[in-house]
């Protein structure tokens, strides 16, 4: 028998097949990740019941509630992330297949924000909208929510490859997160307020695509890494 | 021609020495039968030879190279089944298959009706894995293996769940890898259905 047989797949069609692949699972199975959606909005809507209803005071409040709802979302999606595939032993047949598991576990991560991120960021201008946010400041929120959200998978399936072994991981995941999530908090909330007020926010904006390319680069490496690991 | 050679592998699972000192060799064409009470790491075994456990020490070479200092290379030639099917509840058997052995090969839809009827799985059966018993999900899994066309399968309790036929079916497939020239090493206690010649065992204390 001769050493590798032609019809080898290249590792850009593979990560395609896992994005199709999970994308496919998740569309069979809306309730999973339409569970964090409902989070995001019932936290946000809850934000004016519980506070003075007055237009100003929920403009001042409305980036924190915003970052706040979307970071515990996103926490709370991560779970998802790795489990089943760690569980059935598909994350293992990943791992042994000869092609990177860091770049496989990015078209994971990628398939997990399409359907965990990205629709808090559709439902963002409904929900700033509601917090008192002015229509011309929609663009400059959506901004910052899309590449918050993008950074929170990445810096997320860090954590999830870790606590992936434990049977009830998720607080631990929340503690090894929270930390690393927290300059994405500060720097949207941060961008988010200027966006509201209207003014200039290019400097948190520049920040916040830092470190989503730091986290581009660098997560899907330390993931696969803690993979190998939980796998071991 | 001896394609796979370990050399004194020791292994450790927390206070517990597992591999003690382990060599052998399997050359093409023949299958090495991993047996030993449970608990005697047959399965540590596998992972460690796999690539998914580190080794305290000693070495596993696959055609004359280390499998640690080149992994890719190990993998691309390593069919792996072990105790999770690594099947998705939510998709049907072809479409397992064609999302999880196609990340690594190319085929086309006959390739996998081809594998599945091998395994003995009706390839008409539209239902989605979960509504499989475990011995068809076991049938998927090794229609996975055949789709791989790999020169080594390491195979941990693959005939679990099968019924006398499956058995049967799973010395056909694996006499007719051997013939081709194939290696296998397989944690089982169940006799396998191939010569004796292109047999051989280890046993774990």
């Amino acid at each position: 028998m001769t050493a590798p047989t032609p019809t080898a797949v290249s590792p850009g069609r593979a990560g395609w097949l896992l994005v199709l692949r999970d994308l496919r699972l998740g569309l069979r199975r809306p309730g999973e990740w339409l569970q964090p959606l409902v989070f995001f909005l019932v936290v946000t809507t809850l934000f004016p019941l519980a506070t003075d209803p007055q237009m100003s005071r929920l403009r001042d409040m409305a980036p924190g509630a915003l970052w706040v709802a979307a970071l515990l979302s996103s926490l709370l999606a991560l779970e998802l992330l790795f489990r089943e595939d760690g569980q059935d032993g598909s994350l293992e047949q990943l791992a042994v297949s000869g092609l990177p598991l860091s770049w496989l576990l990015l078209a994971k991560t990628c398939v997990h924000w399409l359907l965990t991120g990205l629709p808090l960021v559709l439902a963002a201008p409904i929900v700033a909208t509601a917090l008192g946010a002015p229509y011309a400041a929609i663009p400059g929120v959506l901004a910052a929510l899309l590449l918050g959200s993008v950074t929170l998978s990445l810096i997320g399936a860090v954590g999830a490859g870790l606590t992936l072994g434990l049977r009830r991981g998720g607080v631990l995941l929340a503690l090894l997160v929270l930390p690393l999530a927290v300059p994405v908090l500060i720097f949207g909330a941060r961008a988010t307020a200027l966006a509201i007020a209207l003014e200039p926010m290019a400097a948190p904006m520049y920040l916040l695509g830092a470190i989503a390319v730091l986290s581009a680069t660098l997560a899907p490496l330390a993931a696969a890494a803690a993979v190998r690991i939980s796998l071991e | 021609m001896t394609l796979l050679v370990a050399d004194n592998l020791h292994l450790w699972r927390g206070e517990l020495h597992v591999l003690r000192g382990l060599s052998f060799s399997v050359a093409a064409g023949r299958c090495l039968q991993v047996t030993g009470v449970n608990g005697a790491g047959k399965s540590t075994l596998l992972r460690a030879l796999a690539g998914l456990l580190p080794l305290e020490s000693g070495s596993v070479h696959w055609r004359g190279k280390d499998t640690r200092a080149d992994h890719y290379a190990f993998h691309s030639e390593l069919a792996w089944l072990s105790h999770g099917t690594a099947l998705k509840g939510d998709l049907s058997a072809p479409e397992n298959l064609r999302f999880s052995a196609g990340l690594r090969r190319q085929f086309t839809p006959a390739d996998v009706d081809a594998a599945l009827a091998h395994v003995g799985f009706p390839h008409s059966d539209g239902r989605l894995a979960r509504q499989m018993s475990a011995g068809q999900q076991r049938r998927v899994a090794l229609a996975r293996v055949l789709l791989l066309d790999c020169a080594l399968w390491l195979l941990d309790e693959p005939t679990s769940n099968l019924d006398t036929r499956g058995q049967d079916m799973f010395g056909q497939i694996l006499s007719a890898h051997l013939e081709r020239g194939g290696l296998a090493i397989i944690a089982t206690h169940q006799a396998l259905a191939v010569p004796a010649a292109r047999l051989q065992g280890l046993e774990l204390s």
